[in-house]
This record gives C-alpha cells, sequence and structure tokens, in this order.
C-alpha cells in the first residue's frame, strides 16, 4: 500500500516551517516514528516522524522548501520492507522536538551580541544530544492526524453559501470576516456591506472571536514598486524567527494602545556594589550585570504593582492577574529576536538570576533553547545598553501589558546639594498597555524602579 | 542562449493565460506571456469556442433557411464552398488574436513565443525558433489548457479519424460522419456537420445526451438533435473500429449487444478534454497533480510551490474558457498582494447547439443527488411572445430556489439565445437575489429574456402567461 505521509498538525500556531534537513531518501526504509524531516518552525527546529513504515518511493520536500501543515512530504510504499519501531507499541505517531536555535544573547548589556557562524556537524551533534536529553514521554507528545486532506482544490466549497454578492464577499475578505459568519439583514437572509461592517463593529466591541488574522499582517497592501529601477536589489526569504516576530509585533501594535514613559536612574551606587560584588557572582558561575539586577528589581516590582503582571481579555471582559512572576529577556540573535525566560523571579537572588541568565546565554549559544525557555512571561525587558542610545520606546510583548527598555548608561553631570556631580545615569523607557495602566501608574512603577536602582535597600524593605 | 527576469511569467496564451498577463500588467506588474502560437488565444480562439461558433452560426442560417419553407419562403438548396467558409472562419480567428497580439503590445506584455519548462521554482527555459531563454521569476502561472482525448482501439493516425482541432479545419463535408461522445463538443460539432449536409451518427456511452445537464433541458434537444441527425445511440459503446479504403468500418455494442459493423467516411472523437499537466520540468518543483491529472491548487489558485500558480483547464473542472479567465484573474491579484479567492457560486455552462442549453449554479439533478431540498419554477416556452414569432415553442427557462429562503440558486434554459439569457441567472445566483427580486423586475416586452420573470411569477404560481393552481402567496 502506497501512502501519502503529509506535514502533521505540529501544535499550536504552528502553520508550517522551513524544511532544514530532509534525512531519508528515494529507495531508503523507514521505520515508523523515524524521523524523517527537519522543520524550522517560528522558533523551535522539529524532527517530523514518519507515520508509517515502508519504502521511501518518493520526496516532495527539498531543503529550504518553506511547507505547510497538510502538504505531501513523502510517498511511502508500506508494502516494502519497513520495521516497526517498537513492535506493539501503540501507533500513535511521535514528535520529537529538538531546539537548534542560533541565539546571541546580550546577557548583561554591557557586551555587544557575538555572531555565531554555523559549523558543519553542528546541528548533528545538537541533534544527538537533544535526542539523548529529550524524555521518552516528551518524545511520544502526540502529532494529530496525519491523513488530514489538502485543503481547497475542487470540490471543497462548503455546501451551504453565504447570501452574499461577489462585491460584498470580496469587501468581507478584505476586512478578513469569514463571510458565512455575518448574519444578514436582506430578503433572504442576504448579506450586504453595511451588515459585513456592523458584524466587525460587533466583534470588535465585544472583543470576541477577532476577525481572521491576516496571513501576512503588517505586509504591505499596496504592491511594492520596482526597487530594481533605482539600482540593483537582492530578494532573500524571511526567515521563520524573523516572520513570526513580524507578525507577533505586528499584532501587539494594531492591539494594544502603547504608552512610553522615560526616566534615568542614577546607579552610581549600583555600579560601586555592582563591581564590588561581581566575583560572588562569577564564583558560582554567573555574571552580575545591570540586567540581571534589573530582573529583579522589576520582579519586585512587580509584586507591588500587580496590574503589570497581568494579561487582558478583552472577550471576557476581564483582567487576569497572574501569581507569578517570570520574567523576559528580550534577545537579539543572528536570526532574530528571541525572549528567554527567568521563572519565578521574584523569589530568587540576584546571584541566583545571573547564574541563571548565563546559562540561558549559554544555552543560546549551543542552539538549546527550548520552547519551554521561551514560554510563560509576565513582563520583558529588553536591554539596547550593550549597543547605545538613550532612550527607545519598546513595543510590549503581547499578551504582556509592559515591558521596560534599558539603554546604555553613561557619566552626566546632576545637581546635587547645589553642585553639579558626575553620576552614572541609566536611560530607562517603560511601555505599557494603556488599556489597563493608566498613566500615574506608569510613572509610579517606572519611579520605583528608579529608586530600587538608586536605594537597592528598597528591595527588601517593599519587595 | 539569452538570461531575463520577470515579475510574473505566465505559460500558455490562452483566455486563462492572457486575461491573467493583461491584469498583471494592469496591476503594474512586469509580465511575460509565453505560448507556442503567433499571438495570444490558445484553443478557444484558434481551435475551439470562436471557429465552431462561426461554423454554428452558419449552421444556424442553413437550417433557418431551410425551415423557412414552413413561413412560405423557399430557397434553392445552399451551395456551401468550404474555401470560403474556411477563410471567413480563419479571418475571425485572426481578428481576435491579432487584437489580442495589439492588446499585449499596448499594456507592455513582453509575448516570447516559445515552448516552455521550468528548470526549477523560479526559472523557466523557454525554446524559441532562434534561441533558448532562462527566464527567471518571481511567480509563475500555469495555464497550459487542455489537450483532446483519445480512446482505445481506435486508428488515431488515420486522417478519417478526427478530433475536434481537426473537425474545426473543415477538411471535407463527410458523407457519413460517426459522432462519439454526446457531450457539447460533439454535438456541437456534429450539429454544424448535420446542417453542411453530412449524415451524422452519435454514440454516446451513457444513458443520455450532455451528462450533467437537467433532463427536461436535454430531452428538447435531443428531440431536434434526432431529427437532424441519421441516429442518435445512447448507451452504447465502440467495440472494434478498422480502416478499409473506402471508410472506417466501426463495431458497436448497445443495450442489446454487439451489433453489425458500419462504414463511416469519418470519425470524430469527442469525448472530452485532458489537463495538459505534463510540463516539462514540473518534477523540479513541489506543484502536485491528482489522480485525474489536474494541477492541485488553493483557493487563490496556488499551487504546492509557493511561487507557482496554475488557472485554467489544467487546474481542474470545468474546462471553459471563462472559468479560467475569473481564475487568471484572481491567481494575478493574489500575486499583486490582495486578498482574493476562487469562490464561484455560478459557473454558466453553455452547449452552442441548436437550440443552446444553459445552465448555472445547482441544478435539479445536483439537488436530487445532494439531497438539497429545492423547489423548481418552470416556464414553458409556449406561453412566450417571442418564442412563437421566433417558431421556437419548445423552450423552456427554469428556476431552482430554495423554497425557505427563495433564494435562487441556480438556472437552467434550453431554446436558441439560452447562452444570453443564463447570464441573468448566474447574476442572480452571484447576488443572492430572491425569486421576487427576478419577478419584480422589468424585463422587455417581447423578449425571450420575460421566461425568467415569469418563471420567477411561476414560482409563486401567478406567472401572466399560464395557470397554475395557486401555490403559495407572493
Amino acid at each position: 500500500m502506497v501512502t501519502n505521509v503529509l506535514l502533521p498538525e505540529l501544535g499550536e500556531n504552528v502553520s508550517g516551517g522551513d524544511v532544514l534537513r530532509v534525512l531519508v531518501a528515494v529507495g531508503e526504509t523507514v521505520a515508523r516514528d523515524q524521523p524523517v524531516l527537519e522543520l524550522e518552525t517560528d522558533k523551535a527546529t522539529i524532527e517530523v516522524p514518519s507515520p508509517v513504515a515502508g519504502r521511501v518511493q518518493d520526496v516532495r520536500v527539498k531543503e529550504g522548501d518553506r511547507i505547510k501543515v497538510g502538504d505531501l512530504v513523502l510517498v511511502v510504499d508500506e508494502a516494502e520492507g519497513g520495521v516497526e519501531a517498537g513492535a506493539g507499541a501503540p501507533v500513535r505517531p511521535a514528535a520529537v522536538t529538538v531546539q537548534r536555535v542560533h541565539a546571541v544573547p546580550t546577557s548583561a548589556g554591557e557586551a555587544p551580541p557575538i555572531p555565531i557562524e554555523d559549523k558543519p556537524g553542528m546541528l548533528e551533534d545538537a541533534l544527538e544530544e537533544a535526542r539523548a536529553a529529550t524524555p521518552a514521554d516528551v518524545r511520544r507528545a502526540p502529532v494529530v492526524d496525519f491523513s488530514r486532506p489538502r485543503p481547497a482544490g475542487e470540490g471543497s466549497e462548503p455546501r451551504t453559501l453565504a447570501p452574499a454578492a461577489p462585491s460584498v464577499r470580496r469587501a468581507a475578505r478584505e476586512l478578513g470576516v469569514d463571510v458565512s459568519q455575518v448574519t444578514g439583514s436582506g430578503p433572504g437572509g442576504r448579506i450586504s456591506v453595511d451588515d459585513v461592517k456592523m458584524h466587525v463593529k460587533r466583534i470588535m466591541s465585544s472583543g470576541a472571536p477577532r476577525p481572521a488574522a491576516a496571513p501576512h499582517v503588517g505586509a504591505a497592501r499596496a504592491p511594492l514598486p520596482d526597487f530594481s529601477a533605482w539600482g540593483q536589489v537582492e530578494r532573500r526569504p524571511m526567515r521563520a524567527v524573523r516572520r513570526k516576530t513580524a507578525e507577533h509585533l505586528s499584532a501587539a501594535w494594531t492591539e494594544i494602545p502603547h504608552v512610553t514613559q522615560f526616566d534615568k536612574a542614577d546607579i552610581t551606587s549600583l555600579e560601586e556594589l555592582r563591581q564590588r560584588y561581581a566575583d560572588r557572582a562569577a564564583d558560582v558561575g554567573g555574571k552580575l550585570t545591570v540586567t540581571a539586577i534589573a530582573i529583579k528589581v522589576v520582579a519586585t516590582a512587580l509584586k507591588v504593582f500587580p496590574q503589570f503582571c497581568a494579561s487582558v481579555d478583552m472577550a471576557a471582559e476581564e483582567i487576569i492577574y497572574k501569581h507569578y512572576v517570570h520574567v523576559g529577556v528580550a534577545v537579539d540573535t543572528e536570526r532574530g529576536l528571541l525572549v528567554p525566560v527567568i521563572r519565578d523571579a521574584d523569589r530568587k537572588s540576584i546571584v541566583q538570576i545571573s547564574v541563571e541568565l548565563s546559562q540561558v546565554s549559554e544555552r543560546a549559544r549551543a542552539h538549546k533553547l527550548s520552547l519551554d525557555d521561551m514560554q510563560g512571561g509576565t513582563f520583558t525587558i529588553t536591554n539596547l545598553g550593550g549597543i547605545g542610545g538613550t532612550h527607545f520606546t519598546p513595543i510590549v510583548n503581547h499578551p504582556e501589558v509592559a515591558i521596560l527598555g534599558v539603554s546604555r548608561s553613561r557619566i552626566e553631570p546632576v545637581f546635587i546639594d547645589g553642585e553639579f556631580k558626575p553620576r552614572q545615569m541609566l536611560p530607562l523607557s517603560l511601555s505599557y498597555d494603556h488599556r489597563v495602566i493608566d498613566g500615574a501608574d506608569g510613572i509610579r512603577f517606572l519611579r520605583w524602579v528608579v529608586e530600587a536602582l538608586e536605594q537597592p535597600f528598597l528591595l527588601s524593605l517593599e519587595g | 542562449m539569452t538570461e531575463r527576469k520577470t515579475q510574473v511569467a505566465v505559460v500558455g496564451g490562452g483566455p486563462g493565460g492572457y486575461a491573467a498577463a493583461f491584469l498583471g500588467a494592469d496591476l503594474g506588474l512586469d509580465v511575460t506571456l509565453v505560448d507556442e502560437a503567433a499571438n495570444p488565444g490558445g484553443v478557444c480562439l484558434y481551435r475551439g469556442c470562436i471557429p465552431s461558433k462561426a461554423l454554428l452560426h452558419v449552421a444556424r442560417l442553413l437550417t433557418e433557411a431551410r425551415h423557412a419553407s414552413a413561413w412560405g419562403v423557399d430557397f434553392d438548396a445552399p451551395r456551401v464552398d468550404l474555401d470560403r467558409l474556411r477563410a471567413w472562419k480563419t479571418a475571425v480567428v485572426e481578428r481576435l488574436t491579432d487584437g489580442l497580439g495589439q492588446l499585449s503590445r499596448q499594456r507592455k506584455v513582453r509575448y516570447v513565443r516559445g515552448r516552455a519548462s521550468l528548470l526549477d521554482p523560479h526559472t523557466l527555459s523557454i525554446t524559441t525558433s532562434e534561441d533558448e531563454e532562462h527566464l527567471a521569476f518571481d511567480h509563475a502561472i500555469l495555464a497550459t489548457g487542455s489537450r483532446p482525448a483519445t480512446i482505445p482501439g481506435l486508428p488515431h493516425d488515420s486522417p478519417r479519424v478526427v478530433d475536434s482541432t481537426a473537425a474545426l479545419d473543415l477538411p471535407d463535408i463527410p458523407g457519413r460522419l460517426l459522432v462519439i461522445g454526446g457531450g457539447y463538443i460533439g454535438l456541437e460539432l456534429g450539429t454544424v456537420y448535420a446542417a453542411l449536409g453530412s449524415r451524422v451518427t452519435v454514440v454516446e456511452m451513457m444513458s443520455g445526451l450532455l451528462p450533467g445537464a437537467d433532463r427536461d433541458l436535454v430531452g428538447v434537444l435531443a428531440r431536434r438533435v434526432e431529427q437532424a441527425c441519421d441516429a442518435v445511440r445512447l448507451g452504447t459503446k465502440v467495440v472494434g473500429a478498422r480502416e478499409e479504403p473506402d471508410g472506417v468500418y466501426v463495431t458497436f455494442e448497445g443495450p442489446e449487444g454487439r451489433e453489425p459493423e458500419q462504414r463511416f467516411d469519418r470519425v470524430l472523437v469527442a469525448v472530452g478534454r485532458k489537463p495538459n499537466s505534463n510540463v516539462p520540468g514540473l518534477e523540479q518543483t513541489r506543484v502536485a497533480i491528482d489522480a485525474r491529472g489536474f494541477i492541485e491548487v488553493d483557493a487563490q489558485r496556488r499551487t504546492a510551490e509557493p511561487s507557482i500558480f496554475a488557472i485554467g483547464d489544467v487546474a481542474g473542472e470545468p474546462m471553459l474558457a471563462h472559468k479560467a479567465s475569473h481564475e487568471g484573474r484572481v491567481a494575478v491579484e493574489a500575486i499583486a498582494g490582495k486578498k482574493v479567492a476562487f469562490e464561484p457560486r455560478a459557473i454558466p455552462a453553455v452547449v452552442f447547439t441548436d437550440p443552446e442549453v444553459a445552465w448555472c449554479g445547482l441544478t435539479e439533478m445536483q439537488a436530487k443527488e445532494q439531497g438539497t431540498r429545492v423547489e423548481v419554477a418552470r416556464f414553458p416556452w409556449a406561453a412566450s411572445g417571442r418564442a412563437l414569432t421566433l417558431d421556437r415553442s419548445d423552450g423552456l427557462t427554469k428556476l431552482v430556489i430554495d423554497p425557505d429562503t427563495e433564494r435562487v440558486l441556480g438556472m437552467g434554459v434550453v431554446g436558441p439565445g439560452a447562452g444570453e439569457l443564463v447570464a441573468e441567472g448566474v447574476l442572480a445566483v452571484e447576488m443572492a437575489a430572491v425569486a421576487s427580486d427576478l419577478a419584480l423586475t422589468i424585463h422587455a416586452h417581447p423578449t425571450l429574456s420575460e421566461t425568467v420573470m415569469e418563471a420567477a411569477e411561476a414560482f409563486f404560481g401567478h406567472a401572466t402567461h399560464i395557470y397554475r393552481p395557486k401555490r403559495r402567496g407572493a
């Protein structure tokens, strides 16, 4: 029996990815659950297992292809050869998730990003290691429905056709509305453009199911001009991380009414402390950096200002307060922006945080950041100080409600007690979701962070 | 060898391909259109819709002239000069294809006459008469169309066995013509040759002509076809054919079994069309082909290879020029970044026989198969003044209506001009019109279009020109 192996569902919100490597060739025998493909999805690299055993008749993808869930990957003849992996085991196909993320952390902000180059064999090593390290239960995470038919094509039209004219259907499509969900007000339930607009208004005001997100959020609607008319150009495909970042940030920017406030913290004494105790962190493998300290300060501030450790559920008209504090740190990498998360930062000491931050950086360098490492954040810190600049307006990492931008500190004259004194000043930029955070609270939070950096005693006094 | 670049490469210059190319250019894209012919046009213009309609027009004239006797007008037997008839048909084709060539130039669509193959998902190799060109493209639209299907067991290399392309070239008027296939191509060309004087036999494997069309419509056509032809053999297969110096001897197997051999001067094979999905180099891409040979596409007509689209006959049924053009426009708008989808509610099908048969949207037959509850409103042309003035009272206009919403789901027409009349039905279905929309719209008198309005009135049980007991309130 010849089986068409389609790209299975890979998990929530993963619609496909770029083929990194094809692990089988025509004529080879594959076992059930044997990895056949390496796929780079948004942030993780996934091995796609074969749902059947047999001989590979045809390979329909190649390296660099961008494929979607449901796309034809392989043709396998089940009659021929092929051994069952773990005979008698349940025949649920499994996915092995292996991380291979080229992350370059700007761990403390002081060091500029170091580009990491792909070395031959590196991937293999990482895979082997990850495979060995992956617990069996994780490997057996079910992947659903290999038999999902190709969408679209002839005869795929829904049975009940929405009573809407072609122009109305087009208008609905442009607004991202599924016209069959619209209630028509005309004779026979006919849907007008006004009905579609009303539908959108209702959705917007209820915050309920948002109009289907455009497949390429943020991409220009109008066709681009022919840039080559003015000189040489080169087109390169967006990497998965870049694509995901573009979509995520566009969505965040559209959804969240942003406000950004600026302030400066006098970290002259903090710098002295930092240098004095740097060895204590170094002794246990950490690096005492401004970022590590900022994580602690923010984690404590989140306990004092719980509305900053929240998410908005417009559909339910509720605010979700999180009784945990996981602080994400934006990391600039060769491939794009990654945000590993330091869990329960409020319950860890600065030294512990600095150690963990170093470990995350290490893992990123070794391409071993997992999806878990990057999920569940309640607040994000982004430190561009390693590169420079004074202030900037970071975009809130949706569904979080606030983000703190840290820039490069420098010595500035500050008027204290009747005279100018040279003080080390750290520029801070706080962006927040104005739906849940009022301006006064915003500046209270930022002032608290500034004062805690200036008077670390506050951490134990109020935190 | 030349190397070039283009934003959109369209392979195939038929109604799908040139519609896509022209709209692409209108949207500001740099477009290259590749076809083997001197000008765009494809099968439709060169050897399909257009030449057949030119000949059908002549056939209709011949039939009417013969029929005029019934109205007291007698003509002498017509003398048909095949060379002049062919020249006129060719002139029509050339005028249209030249016009398309001109439209390409005006739009700055680069037209390359040659044969294209794919080197990879972003490069075409085009062999022209003097050169080979490598054309790098951002997107390609495959509009390679279809070709006549053949059936095994026929001496296909015999000049006596022809397909629609050869039949349209009018080599001669055969004494006895066998048409294999009772679909629209066989019936249209059979009609032409019967009018020109051939004795025509139509053989169809299925139990009725025009599979897919509602039987009440086909019945009207079948009565006329039976008169015009020697024989119409249904449920009958060709099981043997051999060529002799004086013709092709064909054996049929009908409902009563095998029959004695019959001689024909010519055999026209019109058993359908096959998609031209054997584009060289397609295996260098991820483009997928289904079991029937059609290229698989999504709602935007994008293939499994993101840079490549496919439209028209090669991308699936129905294999109709107007469906191809619409798909072509969808594909190129998708390429231009617009949010579009190919989602017609109704694609009109027209058979240009005499009488014409046309339908769109849901047919009565489909409704029955799917178990969709519908009401069918019929208006027989015997009640139409205009039909009587044409001496064509056997026509019929019908509407397929959702009894709950009264929405028009489909329409069928048989009679002269049905191909034009169905347009109103297509618009009604696409606009989600309800029966009273058609009934309340004033239609000119006396025209055949009134039959649409009266069919809608008949749904409410009060068509002016027919009396039926009241069925429902308006």
